[in-house]
């Protein structure tokens, strides 16, 4: 399985399965960061711990613990919520967490070719409110199951398919 | 297992975002193991969200590339640090470990050549008593000789007394008739002086007539001083006289040693 082959390189400390790990998943981790401590500046230092961390902690992965995206995107949330936590962390910008994702591409510039922010904007906004909540509170917040139902008051059993379907037109609209 | 009704159960798109329980997330990787369809599913999901996550970034990533690989790679040294002191601790003990060989080396060769010496010395030592051996057992063999000659029923013994120049000296001639040898003891007179040399007689009384056996030579290194010489005549005396070296045509009387008269 490739996922291993990726990890067992990155264990043994080859620069090139770093630099694999980097471009595959760099981007999206910031963006994830970023959201939930909502400055450019702790968020660059937040991901380079994060990249350190796995960098030293790659041993610890194991394929059952699920994908390597899903075990890094754990890692980034819980050290930007860490961060958010943390005494010297500005209070003030923890009101802008009641802002979600969405608020941050509504006005986003595209930062490279390969991530196009305003195209993926366009699509978001098209989404149900719903969708949206869930999406930031289940990928961008990590929030459980039980959590998420509880924040968003609909029943525990109706998080799972409710979220499929959010991710279904998600995919349709920038997949295709 | 229904792949489709588990696909829309909506539980891959939960294992994606990393909220399952921990038995639930194994039991997930496992199914996705068996179903390539499932593991198809989760990687699509995982597109999209990365997709959509990575759009909300402040910042291309790229332009922090450079910083972030050099600070996580910059931990390595750590690592490498250790491993570079193993080799060197290796290196070291190969060192010393050869120091400690030529040293051992060096110590052997050393043994080695003392023993070497010692060796020839022991040998050298063993060849000198060996000559002694021989030498004794050469002795011996002249002393049984001497022995069963002395013993021998048909030898005639002659006593020799001291005469006018030296009354000290006196010899023994043993004589064996039937092989016509006499054997002179004569380690009863005084070593000759340079350039003399003692000279035997066979003497017939009526009328005095001398007839030499021979001489005694190398008196001094002979160590028994015992000569075996010849002797065919009738003899009824024997005579020792001192001569010049070579010997003399006739005995010099004034010099003589020893006499004695053969018992009838």
């Amino acid at each position: 399985m490739e996922q291993e082959l990726l990890m067992k390189r990155i264990v043994e400390k080859d620069p090139k399965a770093f630099d694999t790990l980097y471009q595959n998943y760099s981007q999206s981790l910031l963006g994830v960061i970023y959201n939930i401590v909502r400055s450019e500046e702790i968020a660059e230092e937040i991901l380079q711990d994060v990249f350190i961390k796995i960098w030293d902690k790659a041993h610890t992965y194991t394929p059952a613990k699920g994908r390597i995206f899903t075990w890094m995107l754990n890692i980034a949330r819980n050290a930007a919520i860490d961060k958010t936590r943390s005494k010297g962390f500005n209070k003030s910008k923890k009101n802008l967490s009641s802002e979600s994702f969405v608020d941050i591409l509504k006005d986003h510039d595209n930062l490279n070719d390969q991530v196009d922010a305003i195209g993926i904007s366009k699509y978001v906004t098209k989404l149900k409110e719903t969708c949206k909540s869930l999406i930031e509170l289940l990928y961008f917040k990590g929030f459980t199951q039980k959590e998420a139902s509880e924040e968003l008051n609909i029943p525990i059993g109706t998080v799972k398919t409710r979220n499929r379907n959010c991710i279904s037109n998600l995919r349709e609209m920038l997949l295709r | 297992m229904d792949i489709r009704e588990y696909i829309e159960s909506g539980i891959l798109e939960l294992y994606v975002a990393g909220v399952l329980t921990e038995k639930e997330n194994n039991e997930v990787s496992e199914a996705i193991k068996k179903h390539l369809e499932l593991k198809e599913e989760v990687e699509d999901i995982e597109t999209a969200i990365i997709k959509l996550t990575a759009a909300v970034s402040p910042k291309d990533a790229q332009k922090l590339y450079d910083k972030i690989k050099q600070n996580v790679l910059k931990e390595e040294p750590k690592v490498v640090t250790l491993p570079r002191k193993k080799t060197n601790w290796a290196a070291y003990t190969g060192w010393a470990a050869a120091v400690i060989l030529a040293v051992g080396l060096f110590y052997l060769s050393q043994q080695k050549n003392n023993i070497e010496y010692e060796l020839e010395i022991t040998e050298a030592k063993n060849a000198v008593l060996e000559n002694k051996i021989a030498e004794t057992s050469r002795n011996l063999q002249k002393a049984e000789e001497l022995v069963t000659l002395l013993r021998a029923q048909d030898i005639t013994t002659i006593n020799l007394g001291g005469q006018q120049v030296s009354p000290e000296s006196y010899a023994k001639v043993y004589w064996k008739k039937d092989n016509n040898v006499v054997y002179i003891d004569a380690l009863g007179l005084p070593e000759p002086p340079p350039g003399k040399v003692y000279q035997v007689w066979s003497l017939t009384l009526d009328p005095l007539t001398p007839t030499s056996l021979g001489l005694l030579e190398d008196f001094v290194s002979d160590d028994n001083k015992v000569f075996e010489l010849q002797n065919p005549n009738e003899s009824q005396a024997f005579g020792i006289t001192l001569e010049p070296a070579g010997g003399s045509e006739t005995p010099t009387m004034e010099q003589l040693y020893t006499l004695g008269v053969v018992q009838s």
